[in-house]
């Protein structure tokens, strides 16, 4: 009864999570394209595009995604070999026993006409079964507590995910090994199937049981003499053998209950094995309700994105049904470190300890970002420096054993963060080269404007008063950023300089204007300059700075052996450094 | 000839020929390859931002190529340059090396300076020799006039790339030169190609990719040729961009030396990925003929 109810319960959990999780993948959004984009327009794209496919030549494409890259997980193969094995083990056990122990009466029953869970081989196989996850969860736990990979972080749903496997497993092996043991139910078997053998028989049976079958009974301790156990097998050979193989076919369960032999009849005073079986199903049925909203989801997310990867493209799938796809991705990442390994910025954590650097880390970020959920301007500013500190490589999207187009979720969503208005510093870095060429997909204004708020982002560290009004009388800034500057490696040269201007002159940039001090504002050898009176507000205010190419031609020129182009690098980080602090002292939120 | 490959994060999505023709290049040549995957970025992009980040990331390249004790193998000059120069300043610089050093240890890697990043054009140039291109070329070009474009990173600062005269360089029109093509003088040859901009101020950056590009076509040339990934992107996507804007804009194709090699060198234009040019390259078989046919051509151009 109550074991019906839990079942019920966790059933009607799991269907109603689904559909939320389904709802979810409609009406999220991530993204400037998905914003005008109604749920109802998504789900008749989603239709459409699924129907369409179903009756062209995509359908071959479709299974080998299926087959290939979410049952056999061959991109995972090729990344990982111990993690392909530990996905292996878990996943065909996993389903092994699903399908023919959970689900035996629907499955295994009408397959085999001699069924019997104790009999061989089920007994042995359900057993091997148990043993594959087990192993499989074991690896997980050395790749995520004792392997200390720089790339792999371990959250609390994956911490989840393998406790809960534990969990189902361990229990299940326990409880076989304890009913091995069980002396009540052996009584209750005989009970049941022997209820009209006489004492003598009865005896035998038991001494047979003791000494083939690990019963562990009170009364009945070997050696046996060999006419008791002839006679005890006699009347097992009627009563038991159709329904009882040796367990010793299942290796790990009979390993268990030797290991328990010493307090096997303890533990069955103890109603330990009814406790066994209430914890492993419970233990079944808590993550069946929990699944949609868990880690575990992934075993629907991911077939379905891989598929759905496999089919769609870019530049001709339905910008609907990019939207869905997007957020149904975030629903297919395993969180398995494959991108984090793979990324080719993912080593700059180790300076900037910014985790949103990490692709596998990014996804949690965009979770919370689709969700709508209420993140602090902080947060939102660490998860734009987290997305946008990347070459747009692709190496994690390629990597992906989940098939998520990882980089154009970057993408999608760097452009919802810069329209919140936040200055981001890295935009004046070529790391903006990749925005520049998708240029024509963009909004043009929003497009033009990430650079201009980054502009006046660093003229917040500066009082830009002194800059505009020069009768003012100039004055001597901070001299401890001077002496820092002489004792930098990259900046230390500009005390060299003469003023000859052969910097400025040898500079592209400024032979590019007419009027070049009226939009740059200082000229390179006017920084130089500048620097040495340490006339801060003009030295970072200067538009300069910003527009260097880092061409080097000013410092190959240079008579003086001042290392121009290097000076302006420095200065540039300084800015950035001194525009932080500012903010953060204005406002208290770090930047 | 061995060498850890550093590809550049640009080229594996964006400009997809340029893989193809520089792999289908080394291959012919025999250059032998190690592809390292646990490379990251060289950093390059990290300079203007934050140069610990940037210096971190080169030297890590450099500590795993050291493992295997290759020199690391560059194709983009911002790659080499970049390793160039951090390989430079943590020669000098102990306390930026201590910090680095610490950051390795925790991958059990060493930079020591056991190991250098090449260019690809030291690699032809040194140790492959003129003549043995030369050798395996099966045709060459005739009238074809090229601007080459050298890239900043190759040249610049001298004192840390030390790969050729950066005032008169002749390396890369002596490697242009043995395909039988002509290298034309153009007044703006060594100035940068505007990439370092493009998505942070473009007008800027078009700008200066329209005066090289109109200065190459002055001087007579053809075909732009180049051999870093971002001059490329610049000269052929980009300049497909700069044409939709700036009606007045002159067209010139681009060209990656590899592509321009290549053709000589035999290999199928599908290999070399000619194709996949956003301005068309189609002209260039015109131009093609084989060593007899070339001298028997007399010279057009005076």
């Amino acid at each position: 009864m109550f074991y019906r109810a839990s079942l019920y319960v966790a059933l009607a959990i799991f269907a109603l999570g689904l559909a939320y999780k389904v709802f979810t993948w409609f009406t999220y959004r991530i993204g400037a394209d998905a914003a005008g984009i109604s749920a109802a327009a998504r789900v008749g794209a989603a239709l459409q595009g699924m129907v369409r496919t179903l009756f062209s030549g995509k359908i071959v494409t479709l299974l080998r995604a299926f087959f290939l890259d979410a049952i056999l997980q061959v991109k995972a193969y090729r990344e990982d070999r111990l993690r392909w094995l530990m996905h292996t083990l878990i996943f065909f056990g996993f389903m092994l026993l699903l399908l023919f122990h959970a689900l035996e009466k629907y499955v295994s029953v009408p397959l085999f006409a001699e069924y019997q869970p104790t009999v061989n081989p089920f007994i042995f196989l359900r057993d091997l079964f148990g043993a594959m996850v087990i192993v499989g969860v074991g690896i997980a736990i050395y790749r995520r507590f004792f392997l200390k990979l720089s790339h792999l972080r371990t959250n609390s749903q994956d911490q989840y995910a393998i406790a809960i496997l534990a969990v189902i497993m361990l229990s299940g092996i326990l409880l076989h090994g304890a009913k091995i043991g069980s002396y009540t139910r052996y009584e209750e078997m005989v009970q049941e199937y022997a209820m009209n053998a006489d004492e003598e028989d009865l005896k035998g049976l038991e001494a047979y049981w003791v000494e083939y079958y690990g019963t562990v009974s009170p009364k009945a301790k070997g050696p046996f003499d060999a006419a008791t156990i002839e006679r005890g097998k006699l009347i097992h050979e009627m009563s038991c053998l159709q329904c009882h193989s040796r367990p010793q076919s299942a290796v790990l369960s009979y390993g268990t209950a030797l290991l328990m032999r010493p307090v096997a009849l303890a533990l069955d005073r103890a109603h330990v094995p009814t406790i066994l079986w209430y914890v492993h199903f419970l233990a079944c049925f808590i993550g069946l309700a929990y699944l949609p909203f868990s880690r575990m989801f992934h075993i629907f997310a991911t077939p379905v994105s891989l598929m759905a990867n496999a089919v769609m493209e870019k530049k001709t799938s339905a910008p609907a049904n990019i939207a869905t796809r997007q957020v149904m991705e975030l629903d297919a990442c395993t969180h398995c470190g494959t991108c984090s390994a793979r990324c080719s910025v993912g080593v700059v954590f180790e300076t900037i300890p910014n985790l949103n650097i990490l692709p596998s880390e990014k996804i949690g970020s965009l979770k919370a970002l689709a969700a709508g959920k209420e993140l602090s301007p902080q947060q939102l500013k660490t998860i734009l420096q987290g997305m946008y500190l990347c070459t747009n490589c692709y190496r994690c999207t390629v990597a992906c054993p989940s098939g998520i187009n990882l980089q154009d979720l970057w993408f999608s969503a760097r452009e919802t963060l810069l329209a919140r208005g936040y200055p981001e510093f890295l935009v004046l870095s070529p790391f903006s080269y990749y925005r520049g060429l998708a240029t024509e997909g963009l909004n043009g204004a929003r497009y033009a404007k990430a650079s201009e708020i980054a502009r006046d982002g660093i003229l917040a560290g500066v009082n830009v008063a002194v800059v505009r009004d020069l009768s003012s009388p100039l004055a001597l800034g901070d001299s401890a950023l001077k002496s820092k500057l002489e004792a930098s490696f990259q900046a230390q040269t500009f005390s060299q300089c003469y003023r000859c201007m052969t910097c400025s002159n040898a500079c592209p940039v400024v032979r590019n204007y007419r009027t070049p001090q009226a939009t740059l504002g200082l000229l390179p050898h006017q920084i130089m300059h500048a620097v040495g009176l340490r006339l801060w507000d003009l030295v970072f205010s200067a538009g300069m700075l910003w527009d260097c190419l880092g061409c080097y031609q000013c410092q190959e020129q240079c008579p003086q052996s001042v290392h121009v182009a290097d000076v302006l690098y420095e200065l540039k980080s300084v800015a950035i450094a001194r525009a932080r602090e500012k903010v953060s002292a204005e406002t208290g939120v770090k930047v | 000839m061995k060498f850890a490959l550093q590809r550049c994060c640009v080229t594996s999505v964006f400009l997809k020929q340029y893989e193809a023709a520089t792999d289908a290049v080394l291959a012919k040549l025999g250059i032998e390859l190690e592809e390292v995957r646990e490379f990251n970025c060289c950093g390059y992009p990290l300079k203007n931002y934050d140069f610990t980040a940037c210096a971190l990331s080169s030297a890590r390249n450099l500590a795993l190529a050291e493992k295997r004790s290759l020199n690391i193998l560059t194709l983009c000059n911002c790659c080499y340059g970049n390793l160039k120069h951090i390989a430079h300043v943590l020669k000098d610089n102990a306390s930026l090396k201590k910090e680095i050093d610490t950051t390795l240890a925790k991958e059990d890697l060493t930079y020591t300076g056991a190991v250098a990043p090449k260019h690809l054009f030291e690699v032809l140039y040194h140790d492959v020799g003129l003549d043995t291109i030369k050798q395996k070329m099966v045709k060459t070009y005739r009238n074809l006039k090229v601007a080459v474009h050298y890239g900043c990173h190759l040249l610049r600062p001298k004192d840390v790339v030390q790969f050729d005269n950066p005032f008169a360089p002749s390396i890369f029109d002596q490697l242009v030169g043995i395909t039988g093509a002509t290298s034309v003088p153009w007044s703006t040859k060594l100035e940068c190609c505007g990439a370092p901009l493009w998505g942070v101020n473009d007008e800027l950056s078009l700008d200066l990719t329209e005066k090289k590009l109109a200065d190459a076509k002055q001087a007579g040339a053809d075909y732009v040729c180049v051999i870093c990934p971002f001059c490329q992107l610049q000269f052929d996507r980009v300049q497909r961009i700069l044409l939709s804007r700036r009606t007045s804009a002159a067209a010139i194709p681009s060209l990656v030396y590899t592509q321009l090699l290549g053709l000589s060198l035999g290999l199928d234009e599908e290999s070399l990925g000619l194709g996949m040019n956003e301005l068309p390259a189609e002209t260039i078989h015109q131009f093609l003929g084989t060593p007899e046919e070339a001298q028997a051509a007399a010279p057009v151009h005076g």
